[in-house]
């Protein structure tokens, strides 16, 4: 027979609450034999309450002091017995010096969200107008991890096979046409699994799922008087908790099960789970800004701080945190494990990065200890890093990011060079570089072609329809005078500014589109598409819609109908680089034949074979893949030929001789009208005339050799 | 309605009625019930729903709990479980560790 145990009983009562020294590790709300484990951390409090709700009360049912003796160093930790977990909220008081000079924001008077609280509620149906007379407005509760897995883990997909697509829970199917049964919610991603793996993505990446505040710094539109809300949620209140408002669920208190079960289904059906994470500030804002949780717990570990105590705005969103300090270091590793062990997460994109490379006064570190510590840490040793590598205090490192031969790196230079090349401004040099994974930024440090994670628009930015479609940002909706959002679009209006009738225009725009995308999916590298690029989603010229919970942001699902032919070429595209290792190789290019083939792994062209001009502003470029380099001539793949003509003129392109048992087929031409911009893989038509082929203005064609 | 869960065994079969709503005040009257049902040699634990109007994620809780300690070789059937209810389960992906049917019929 078993005996239970009888190590953990109460030694202390504080009126009817039993209580036990807690033990200081992990952090959080634990559950133990008997009762909770509540532990957290402060270096500057002189004393710490643990405060008792019932589920939504508005007034605590208890308020237990930690005794002094429960305290070991910076850490207050106790077991309190007997508690109603399924009913229960939890906060802290902290007592100490408030003296802002110091860094000290201490208020006995503020009830405070524990960071590593693992449910929170408060906001728990999305867009519900909070009351704001609540006492404690964020509340922590007990998170249980009895979740089902079976015999789920993360895919580990290899990095180089990766097809990402990046999206917004709400947005993806808040829109009525999305005709799923819980609109905007981890529930609803679930219904829409068919078309992502009709997609073809292996990938997604979602905007912000940690707990934010929908209704931080809301205000109406000034132009429509509708609601502004926070809505990209780049803005955290817990970094443990899953967004109740994104769980259909989240008013029941099941958002951790619900946003399970998606990964769950998810990786099934061989799609990975990237998180887009924010680590560089909090909600708490700037020295206006509300008590939530760390400037009250303890604001001079949490924050970078000036000499005079005010807060570092390295984020541009009012605050930064402090991440090289080693308390929130270790929070954020704590964190990032949690997601991965808890959640089977595959990924994590890093918002404005290179924060996290500085010291607790702002400097860059050569060094940085998170960076380092995150690339060697085992639990997250098979999880994608991704760092979006600058940030708003002007630190700009794509190419030169800590990487630990971990790190992989949005691209933001091949982002710009393949649409200035697309726009015609003939910087053939320069794709050069973007098309084969960008050696000149990865190469010379070892780091390999799939570093670089490439795309031509994400979130920020506009979307593909708007690149074609507009010279300027439209952001008048958001009510900051046009002046939010980047001016550096290197997009092209295809002659006419927005909207248009004008057929010659929009069939421009659509070959504009392809273009965009037949590069991005032949490009060596992780090819990431943005939500609805592939159905030619609008926001009517905005390049900033963080605000927008309405039509600008939402995807269209009719747009699947009217741009059906957008939709085939994208993923008929996305089966050929799946298809095609060649299109994935794990190391660089070397430039010479190493595998006895008599080509090169890679040669360029342009309109004559062989030779390529690469003087500026020429726009007409090709490059031949020689199918038996294919990743580094372990497996053989067919030749592939693509040649971009971004002239306004008309072009010859004279084709490279393949073996003589090979014939050139065409892939896509995406100066042909459907159904003949691209075809399925395996059905390529054979290419009629095989030494030159006619490229028309502004097009792409891509060939096989087989 | 008042919360109700009664348990009745027969030829190894252990049949739950649930009704009224199973919240964090009621569901330890459910875990009662289910590790009743589990001190006895049981083949398969149904579960009638009929009535059932509201789950809470102290319910989901339990039966998840009831589900770890059957283990995989022993079902677990929801019977005519009301539309609430039902999407609960599913958007919470525990549908894929029992089965969900208008009535129940013995193998």
């Amino acid at each position: 027979m078993v005996i239970e145990r009888i190590d953990i009983h109460p030694t202390h009562r504080y009126e009817h609450f039993k209580l036990r020294r807690g033990r200081p590790f992990p952090f959080g709300a634990t559950l133990v034999p008997g009762g909770v484990n509540f532990s957290i951390y402060s270096r500057h409090a002189t004393s710490c309450t643990l405060v008792l709700f019932k589920k939504y009360a508005p007034q605590p049912m208890a308020e237990i002091p930690f005794p002094e003796e429960f305290r070991i160093g910076n850490v207050y930790s106790m077991v309190v017995f007997d508690l109603d977990y399924e009913n229960l909220e939890y906060g802290y008081r902290f007592e100490g010096p408030d003296n802002f000079a110091e860094g000290h924001w201490f208020d006995k008077s503020k009830i405070l969200l524990d960071p590593y609280a693992k449910i929170i509620g408060g906001r728990d149906v999305w867009g519900v107008t909070p009351d704001w007379n609540n006492i404690y407005q964020h509340r922590a509760r007990i998170a249980f991890d009895d979740f089902d897995w079976e015999d789920d883990r993360p895919l580990e997909i290899p990095p180089e096979d990766l097809i990402i697509y990046e999206m917004h829970v709400r947005s993806f199917t808040q829109h009525p046409s999305s005709r799923v049964k819980h609109p905007g919610t981890f529930a609803a991603i679930r219904e829409k699994i068919p078309y992502l793996k009709d997609l073809g993505v292996n990938a997604i990446e979602l905007m912000p799922i940690f707990e934010f505040d929908e209704f931080e710094n809301s205000r109406p539109s000034p132009v429509t008087g509708e609601k502004l809300l926070n809505y990209w949620g780049y803005s955290t209140v817990g970094f443990f908790a899953p967004k109740a408002g994104y769980a259909a669920t989240g008013k029941l208190g099941m958002q951790v099960d619900e946003f399970k079960a998606l990964v769950k289904d998810l990786h099934k059906n061989g799609i990975e789970v990237i998180l887009d994470v924010v680590f560089n500030h909090t909600a708490e804002g700037n020295e206006n800004g509300p008590y939530i949780s760390f400037r009250g717990i303890d604001n001079k570990t949490y924050y970078m701080l000036t000499a005079e105590g005010y807060y570092f705005n390295f984020s541009g969103c009012g605050n930064t945190l402090n991440c090289n300090n080693p308390i929130v270091r270790n929070m954020v590793l704590d964190c990032l494990r949690y997601w991965a062990s808890e959640y089977h997460i595959d990924g994590f994109r890093f918002d404005l990065a290179s924060i996290l490379g500085r010291d607790p006064w702002g400097a860059p570190l050569a060094n940085p200890p998170l960076l380092e510590a995150l690339a060697f840490d085992p639990i997250l040793a098979k999880c994608k890093l991704i760092a979006e590598a600058w940030d708003a205090g002007g630190l700009y490192q794509v190419g030169s990011f800590p990487a630990y031969g971990r790190w992989l790196e949005w691209n933001g230079k091949y982002r710009d060079s393949i649409r200035q090349f697309l726009k015609g401004d003939g910087n053939v040099g320069e794709i050069s570089q973007s098309l084969q994974g960008s050696p000149d930024l990865y190469a010379p440090a070892g780091r390999s072609p799939a570093t670089s994670i490439n795309f031509v628009t994400a979130h920020d930015g506009f979307t593909l329809a708007d690149l074609t479609s507009y010279n300027h940002k439209h952001n008048e909706a958001n009510g900051e005078n046009n002046n939010d959002g980047t001016n550096d679009n290197y997009s092209w209006n295809c002659g006419v500014e927005g909207w248009t009738h004008n057929p010659g225009v929009n069939a421009l725009r659509q070959r504009q589109m392809r273009n965009a995308i037949a590069i991005l999916l032949v490009s060596q590298g992780i090819p990431m598409l943005l939500m609805g690029d592939e159905l030619g989603r609008s926001q009517n010229g905005n390049n900033n819609t963080y605000c927008h919970d309405n039509e600008l942001s939402w995807l269209n699902w009719d747009l699947l109908h009217q741009n059906s032919t957008l939709f085939r070429f994208v993923k008929n595209c996305i089966a050929f680089r799946h298809a095609h290792p060649v299109l994935r190789n794990r190391q660089h290019f070397q430039n010479h034949d190493y595998v006895g083939s008599g080509y090169a792994d890679i040669t360029w062209h342009g309109t004559q074979a062989w030779k390529t001009d690469w003087s500026n502003h020429i726009r007409t470029i090709a490059f031949m893949l020689c199918g038996k380099h294919a990743l580094q001539g372990m497996v053989e793949d067919n030749y592939i030929y693509v040649a971009m003509n971004m002239h306004w003129e008309s072009h010859w392109f004279e084709i490279p001789g393949l073996p003589t048992d090979m014939q050139w087929h065409v892939f896509a031409n995406t100066g042909c009208n459907p159904p003949n911009d691209c075809y399925e893989p395996g059905t390529e038509p054979l290419l009629t005339n095989q030494s030159s082929i006619l490229l028309g203005d502004r097009s792409v064609v891509i060939l096989i050799g087989k | 309605m008042t919360f109700k869960a009664n348990l009745e065994i027969i030829n190894e079969i252990a049949k739950i009625t649930l009704a009224g709503e199973l919240d964090a005040n009621t569901a330890p009257l459910f875990k009662e019930q289910i590790e009743r049902a589990l001190k006895e040699n049981i083949k398969c634990l149904v579960l009638l729903m009929q009535d059932l109007e509201y789950m809470a994620s102290a319910g989901l809780r339990v039966l998840i709990f009831a589900k770890q300690k059957l283990g995989a070789t022993v079902d677990i059937y929801l019977i005519k479980p009301q539309e609430m209810v039902r999407e609960t389960i599913e958007n919470t992906g525990f549908h894929h560790s029992v089965v969900i049917n208008d009535e129940y019929q013995s193998p």
